[in-house]
């Protein structure tokens, strides 16, 4: 087990190598002139030339590249360059609101997902499978920031029952979390449903109702802990989906999070800060899927992984 | 990584041995309901996006402030925005850039993803670690990142939005192209043609690519659902189809201020969206049922 985390660990080296490649490479698919785009086009000239300076636009590309990697190794991403300070000091409070965004909204899908999945399943081809697979459908062909409108809409300005936006309190939390989780919650029973099914054919399901086991223990005992094998792959992936759709739930709900200060820098032409937040975004996202492998392993030992 | 490989195992085996039998592939999909009526919606829609425009009375690009924010009525089926447009008319003019979009990115997905997944599955060794190295590196991305961050730089059009999809959809389709490819090349018979001395290009076009048609079919119509959300995503952003263009994420962008006292502005933009994905959904899950045995269940 130790080896296999080592050997993962290896394996991410040259993944984030190429990560920091690709997000250094896109101030350089600017088209035209990066300095000239971020002054704005009015700009005079010897402003133009103090950012290329500031950002070292002048440099040979490898030149470049090695001074944003040292400077990278040492937690340092840059300068902004609306506020002039530091690119991570911009990120860092935003960084735990985005991520209890993604976690609430995962833990939801997951249990939505799973519970849905399993009924489903077990009452496979019943009028409740079916209106579950189709509400499951719905959700997942929604545009979730037009569901999170008419949240906001209907349950927050009609209703009053929660705040129509803003981050902080458990009443601010709930739609942004539904907005964002429903996605998933909607793909996981689907895959919940699908693996159950393969897995109740299995001999082993045949042999433990044929033992005389309730077929609640067969279920749950034998049934899901199986089946939920493959559904911890896809939850590696979702949590993809979730972590980059934060940044339409933000924009949405007002919430200051990262994905919301992407697109605002975006707005305003400020690279270092937008590569910044898409590096750590990619980094979150490696780390976690590395963790989604080593439990995949520990929960399916007989995976060999190389 | 593992994952990529157990979910494509799904779509490896169970077609090699069908492939003769593409006639009962129809069958099976002309049985199943719901493909069925996924199919006939999407044909709807294009017929809709090529001929709806020369139907509708409205022009939906006038400004006319004498009509804006109307509720729907006879006149105005779904209201008016707060230009004063008719909110039908800009939904059936916006049919076509959905679709547009829909369908070429995926075919920029397509043809950047298959040659790629083919040549690592196919020649293998370096090639195949090189290729799916790279691959890895663009799944480092969690979602519709990739997207965000290529046309935040390029800006916001809608061709530079086909781009931006296109290239989130590529790993998907290299995936599961290298994949099936590994799976077909290592049957016998691949092995008697090579020995009754084909080449490789005649090996990869005349015997691979026909076997392993069918996964990519079905990953290019889910991806088409997919490519739809995030492209109205993006202009929702303001990072794809600039205003007054009626793309239907742009027109959820421009309504949302006006939809607490008009919902009307913000619903049926979002239901458009909604439908058009549904049926791709619909008929991506049939053609999956259809095309592989094991799935039917």
């Amino acid at each position: 087990m130790l080896q296999f985390i080592v050997r993962r660990l290896l394996q991410t080296i040259p993944v984030v190598i190429g990560v920091t490649i690709l997000v250094f490479s896109l101030m350089h698919l600017i088209p035209g002139d990066p300095a000239q785009i971020i002054a704005g086009e009015a700009a005079p000239d010897d402003q133009v030339e103090a950012i290329r300076e500031r950002l070292g636009l002048n440099e040979p590309l490898h030149v470049q590249y090695g001074k944003y990697m040292s400077n990278l190794l040492q937690g340092d991403l840059g300068q902004s360059v609306r506020s002039s300070r530091p690119v991570l000091e911009e990120i860092k409070p935003r960084f735990w609101i985005t991520m209890r965004l993604a976690l609430y909204s995962m833990t939801l899908s997951v249990f939505i997902g799973i519970i849905t999945g399993v009924i489903s399943a077990v009452r496979k081809y019943s009028l409740l499978d079916s209106l579950l697979m189709l509400v499951a459908l719905f959700g997942l062909s929604m545009p979730n920031f037009w569901l999170g409108l008419m949240l906001i809409k209907y349950v927050a300005v009609e209703l009053t029952l929660v705040p129509p936006s803003g981050w902080g309190s458990p009443q601010q939390v709930i739609l942004p979390v539904i907005t964002l989780g429903t996605a998933g919650a909607a793909i996981i029973a689907r895959m919940t449903r699908s693996s159950m099914l393969d897995v109740i054919n299995q001999d082993y399901m045949r042999t433990a109702r044929a033992k005389g086991l309730k077929q609640r223990v067969v279920i749950y005992k034998h049934g899901l802990k199986n089946a939920l094998i493959p559904v911890v792959t896809i939850i590696g992936i979702e949590m993809g989906m979730l972590l980059s759709g934060t940044v339409l739930t933000e924009t949405v709900f007002a919430i200051n999070g990262m994905g919301r200060l992407a697109i605002d820098m975006i707005r305003a032409r400020d690279f270092p800060v937008v590569q910044g937040i898409v590096l750590i975004f990619a980094l979150t996202f490696v780390l976690v899927n590395m963790l989604v492998d080593i439990s995949y392993r520990y929960l399916n030992k007989r995976i060999d992984l190389n | 990584m593992s994952k990529s490989q157990a979910a494509s195992a799904d779509f490896v085996s169970p077609d090699l041995k069908n492939h003769s039998g593409r006639k009962t592939i129809f069958k099976k999909l002309k049985k199943n309901k719901a493909a069925l009526i996924g199919g006939y919606l999407i044909l709807f829609f294009i017929i809709v996006a090529l001929v709806g425009p020369y139907f509708t009375v409205h022009d939906p690009l006038k400004v006319d402030y004498s009509t804006k924010l109307l509720s729907p009525s006879s006149t105005y089926w779904l209201g008016t925005d707060h230009n004063g447009r008719d909110i039908f008319s800009r939904l059936i003019h916006g049919m076509s850039i959905t679709l547009y979009i829909g369908f070429l990115s995926v075919l920029v997905g397509l043809l950047i993803g298959v040659p790629l997944g083919i040549v690592a599955g196919y020649y293998g060794k370096a090639l195949d670690s090189v290729i799916m190295r790279f691959i890895d590196i663009l799944l480092a991305f969690p979602g519709i990142l990739l997207a965000i961050a290529l046309v935040s730089v390029l800006g916001g059009s809608i061709s530079n939005v086909i781009l931006a999809v296109g290239i989130f959809s590529v790993p998907g389709f290299a995936r599961i192209t290298r994949g099936s490819t590994l799976a077909v090349s290592k049957l016998e018979y691949i092995d008697a043609i090579r020995a009754l001395g084909a080449g490789d290009f005649r090996i990869i076009f005349l015997h691979i690519l026909p076997n392993i048609l069918s996964p990519i079919i079905v990953q290019a119509t889910i991806r088409i659902a997919i490519a739809i959300l995030i492209a109205s995503g993006l202009s929702f952003l303001g990072l794809g189809a600039q205003p007054p263009t009626p793309e239907w994420g742009a027109m959820l962008s421009q309504g949302r201020s006006y939809m607490f006292d008009h919902p009307h502005v913000a619903l049926y933009p979002g239901l458009a969206i909604m439908i058009v994905v549904l049926a791709f959904n619909i008929f991506g899950d049939g053609l999956r049922d259809a095309f592989d045995p094991k799935m039917k269940a």
